[in-house]
């Protein structure tokens, strides 16, 4: 199993980069979701793969040894609502930077950033 | 109990702040009662930590590996302390008409959730838990960044959220596989287990780690975020973002250099040292280029952090002192800066240095002010930034490093070129439109109130450093025993 979950995270966070780097701001913050998503994945494998163990030690024992890792699920919890609070945000941020922008295309998303065209000094800019 | 006050304090606040959201002027007085709150919480802690050393508490009173730790030693307590004013300095601000922040329902609760992340941030002695804090404040960030609404506002919170977002995804990266090899998060234990296995794997672990730091600290290359974005914000919160931001991450780069990994492997330190010259020479090139006051501040950020950085890759009792020492220096005079920018721009209209001009004879006391911190800035004795430079300088020489020492000094130079052309340009040359004339505030007094406060303290770090520098070398001893 363990090579199953390798492969998916691997598969996870290869099409996250390559999402994220496109010019179409919804590809780009769908490609940084789904990154988040493939770290999440490994973080949850950190603890070893078991299957169908509860995640209690029996009274004789003191290792983990039949029992699965209760730690990592906690830890990947916390990170799920993290990531997915983060997704909400940028999602709304996308929706806000489409109506005002009205184009979706990230190359040309310059309001904060005014394209130099004299290499000695930057444009004079309107303050706001 | 005390150890958890910073961070409980600020989340306190900020949920006050959201039920007084409808009425807001008890909001404003809920803030300002908070702020001055987590002030005295942090004077209490910092006598405590002075007395008793540093302060351990686990969560639920687990035993040592298994509970979230919190630690408060000297250092993360010095940076609450930051903290704690700058925030009670922005809320105070927020009273006068200075390009202050918007008055939204959410203002105030965004800010007391920046100051618990990063509180948070600066005390938890556990990597997940750092991870935690690193996401509350980036997500309250987030929502600052954003209040503003304007195009260019939200295309500055976009890159800041994608670039910061890779940074935070290292580092929860490099918490999954260390906890995988090692089976610790507890900074000591995480220690230990490194130590005791000697994994060569460990190495790009780590150094994914200090990547994601070196992310949060707008080092060289993973700056693009602090450009793209903090001149776009109303100056109060540019100035609480310059005094917490970076430094989240030079704290973080310090516990592990320092805690974490006793010694730190060589490779890392070079690493890191390299990145600090690079980022002294970039900043400080980008602030050379831009005529924007805050543009040219931002860029200077950048180029201090390599200062911090430079000290922290010295990997010695002195440079760690001289890090925490500038890191401290640095919060207060840069976020000085930022507000001294502020009054500028409510008295000529513009941020710009070409439109503006003639500052010194219309409000000297601005300008003496401005060049209080400038010089601070730059490093002209006796100023804190002095201390500080002559610490990192004097230590690069005595370790040989010949070529980032003499990096440092000819930086030093470059930054007194900007200072200079801020200082000319605004202050000292006329203005360009002969019949201007300062436009009369009703609402000044709460500003510069702020300023005085930060140039008071700064000055009084440059004039008697004795017991400031005492602190920082404490703080590094405590660090440097806090590992063995």
């Amino acid at each position: 199993m363990t090579w199953a979950v390798a492969l998916a995270v691997g598969v996870v966070i290869a099409a996250g980069t390559w999402l994220a780097l496109s010019r179409s701001l919804l590809r780009c913050l769908i490609g940084l979701a789904l990154l988040g998503n493939g770290v999440n994945l490994l973080l949850f494998a950190s603890g070893r793969l078991t299957v169908n163990l509860p995640p209690v030690i029996d009274a004789a024992e003191s290792l983990l040894a039949k029992a699965s890792n209760p730690l990592p699920q906690a830890l990947v919890l916390t990170a799920i609502v993290i990531s997915f609070a983060l997704l909400c945000f940028s999602l709304v941020l996308a929706i806000r930077l489409l109506e005002s922008a009205g184009h979706d295309d990230l190359a040309l998303l310059r309001a904060a950033e005014p394209p130099a065209n004299d290499a000695t000094k930057p444009v004079l800019e309107e303050d706001r | 109990m005390l150890v958890f006050a910073p961070v409980l304090i600020p989340l306190a606040t900020a949920l006050l702040c959201v039920f007084a959201a409808t009425m807001p002027r008890l909001q404003k007085g809920v803030s300002l009662g908070g702020a001055l709150a987590l002030f005295l919480a942090g004077m209490a802690l910092l006598r405590q930590v002075i007395l008793h050393g540093p302060l351990t508490l686990v969560a639920g009173n687990w035993p040592a590996p298994f509970g979230i730790a919190f630690t408060a030693d000297r250092l993360g307590v010095a940076l609450v302390m930051i903290a704690a004013l700058m925030v009670t300095i922005v809320v105070i601000w927020q009273h006068s008409d200075v390009d202050k922040a918007p008055d939204g329902p959410s203002l105030h609760p965004l800010l007391h959730g920046v100051v618990a992340g990063a509180c948070g941030a600066f005390l938890t002695a556990d990597l997940f838990n750092l991870y935690v804090w690193f996401e509350v404040a980036l997500i309250a960030s987030l929502g600052l960044l954003a209040q503003g609404g304007s195009l260019r506002q939200l295309d500055a919170t976009l890159k800041y959220f994608a670039l910061n977002l890779v940074g935070t995804l290292l580092l929860l990266t490099g918490v999954a596989l260390l906890y995988g090899t090692t089976g610790q998060l507890n900074f000591l234990a995480l220690s230990g287990a490194i130590a005791e296995q000697g994994n060569p794997l460990h190495l790009p672990l780590l150094g994914l780690l200090l990547i994601a730091f070196l992310v949060k600290a707008a080092a060289f290359p993973f700056f693009a975020w602090l450009p793209a974005s903090y001149h776009t914000l109303p100056a109060p919160v540019l100035a609480l973002f310059s005094a917490l931001l970076s430094k989240i991450g030079i704290c973080a780069l310090i516990r592990l250099l320092c805690v974490v990994l006793v010694p730190a492997p060589a490779e890392l330190l070079t690493m890191v040292g390299w990145i600090a010259l690079l980022s002294m020479v970039t900043g400080v090139l980008g602030a050379a280029y831009h005529w924007d006051i805050r543009r040219i501040l931002a860029f200077h950020s950048i180029s201090q952090v390599g200062y911090m950085l430079l000290a922290i890759a010295l990997a010695s009792p002195v440079g760690d002192a001289a890090a925490i020492f500038f890191a401290l220096h640095h919060s207060l005079v840069k976020a000085g800066l930022f507000l001294a920018a502020a009054l500028v721009f409510r008295h000529t209209g513009q941020y710009d240095l070409r439109r503006i001009g003639g500052l010194y004879a219309a409000k000297p006391a601005l300008a003496a002010m401005f060049l209080l911190l400038a010089l601070s800035l730059v490093g002209i004795p006796p100023s804190s930034g002095f201390w500080g430079k002559y610490l990192i300088v004097k230590e690069g020489l005595a370790q040989g490093a010949y070529l980032w020492a003499g990096t440092a000094l000819l930086v030093g130079g470059l930054t007194l070129y900007s200072m200079m052309k801020i200082w000319f340009e605004a202050f000292w040359k006329a203005h360009p439109n002969q019949n201007w004339q300062a436009p009369d505030g009703a609402r000044l007094t709460p500003a510069y109130a702020g300023l005085a406060i930060v140039v008071a303290v700064a000055v009084i770090a440059g004039l008697f450093p004795e017991p400031l520098l005492n602190f920082a070398v404490a703080a590094a001893d405590t660090l440097r025993g806090a590992g063995r």
